[in-house]
């Protein structure tokens, strides 16, 4: 966890990223350590769990229950408008993802926490799954077939050759754009809101309340980029299924 | 940067794995029945609850349609029977007045006969009178006298008879 230490350090913002092994762990050589990103996952999904299995199932929801529902009816809604009569098999997944991302954006902002999602190999790693998922489902369901998402149609024949090329990159780029769009949000938002605390301690009590309402301000909107950028994965991986599932849009 | 440091790699990705699919386990098995239950449950009630008012105001309506044609109904029947009445009454009236003409009429034809009689004998009484008168004025003024029935013919002469 990020405790400030003496002298510089009090004002690094890379700081807070640095993975702590809390209990260490070593299976034949693969290092599995009970790490701070893991008790952070593990509170997020804990946190998450609950809110589902503790809020009431009353008519009339409860403020508890709205929020449950709320997420659930977004999720719900998105993949209802993009996978149309596939949205009942992939729902779960989705709002899994949407949920775990939620949950670790905005638990990463309570101070001295640690942000999940602000690790590139944890987005990647999402990112990578879905992107296998989804190619390995559109080969599935199309068969060779699939391969016609890299020729659109009404192109001409001239032009071809450079859309198929143009067309390929821009697959490939899909799992890396994913998962850079949510760690680069996470980091620059949480060094931002960093460098603005040490500015309020260099400051102190003369001048140290204007960074100090510009983190307001930022909290607000972080906390906006936390909710918008799980919506943002959530529902660009329905986009990747929807591509896998109608190969001719 | 921490997160270019590859030894922390495999924790993260073990440990993420762990979370997300306990996380997967818990929303398909617990969050989705649930909360997807309560949702579906609240729109059939909503819907359910809708579908009744309709039914209501149907039957309010039928039922003030109905109210309405009555009304009608007894405002023609009132008209009718009003109508009715009147035609009656003014039958008996218009009968009731025949019947009173014709008394009168009668009266009124007895009266003139009466008045007619009354009226030719006071005429032949003032004709007696003026003969009497007559006779009585010839006798002061040449002192002869004359008979009755030339005193009466002459008196019914002067009168145009």
């Amino acid at each position: 966890m990020a405790t400030p230490e003496h002298g510089e350090k009090i004002i690094d913002p890379i700081h807070q990223f640095v993975i702590n092994r809390i209990i260490p762990i070593d299976i034949g050589g693969l290092d599995i350590s009970f790490t701070n990103s893991a008790l952070w996952a593990v509170i997020a999904v804990t946190c998450a769990s609950l809110l589902f299995i503790l809020a009431p199932r009353n008519l009339i929801p409860t403020r508890l229950q709205s929020v449950a529902e709320s997420i659930y009816e977004v999720v719900d809604n998105m993949t209802h408008e993009v996978l149309h009569e596939n949205a009942r098999t992939y729902f779960p997944f989705v709002l899994t993802l949407f949920v775990f991302i939620l949950f670790a954006n905005v638990l990463g902002l309570i101070p001295y926490s640690f942000t999940v999602t602000s690790h590139i190999v944890i987005t990647l790693a999402l990112a990578l799954v879905v992107f296998i998922g989804a190619t390995i489902i559109g080969f599935i369901r199309n068969g060779f077939g699939y391969l016609k998402l890299f020729v659109p149609s009404g192109v001409p024949v001239l032009l071809l050759p450079l859309v198929v090329v143009i067309e390929i990159v821009s697959y490939f780029i899909r799992p890396m754009s994913l998962s850079i769009r949510l760690f680069a949000n996470m980091m620059a938002g949480h060094m931002m809101l960093k460098v603005m605390a040490g500015f309020v301690v260099m400051l102190g009590v003369t001048a140290g309340w204007l960074p100090l309402v510009a983190m307001v301000g930022l909290m607000g909107l972080e906390l906006l980029v936390a909710a918008l950028q799980a919506y943002v994965f959530a529902l660009l991986t329905c986009m990747y299924l929807s591509d896998a599932m109608h190969v001719d849009h | 940067m921490p997160q270019l440091d590859m030894s922390t790699w495999p924790p993260q990705l073990f440990w993420l794995a762990v979370t997300f699919l306990a996380l997967y386990f818990v929303i398909s098995r617990v969050a989705i029945p649930r909360t997807g239950g309560v949702i579906a449950l609240r729109k059939s009630t909503i819907d359910g609850d809708l579908a009744k008012a309709k039914n209501l105001k149907d039957e309010t309506e039928n039922a003030v349609r109905s109210y309405e044609s009555a009304l009608a109904d007894a405002k023609a029947k009132a008209q009718a029977i009003n109508l009715e009445n009147r035609n009656k009454l003014n039958a008996e009236i218009e009968a009731e007045r025949a019947k009173l003409d014709a008394a009168l009429g009668a009266k009124i034809a007895t009266a003139e006969k009466k008045v007619a009689a009354s009226r030719d004998k006071a005429l032949e009484d003032i004709s007696a009178m003026a003969a009497d008168i007559a006779s009585d004025i010839v006798q002061q003024l040449t002192g002869s006298k004359i008979t009755k029935a030339a005193a009466s013919a002459a008196v019914s002469k002067s009168l145009g008879k």
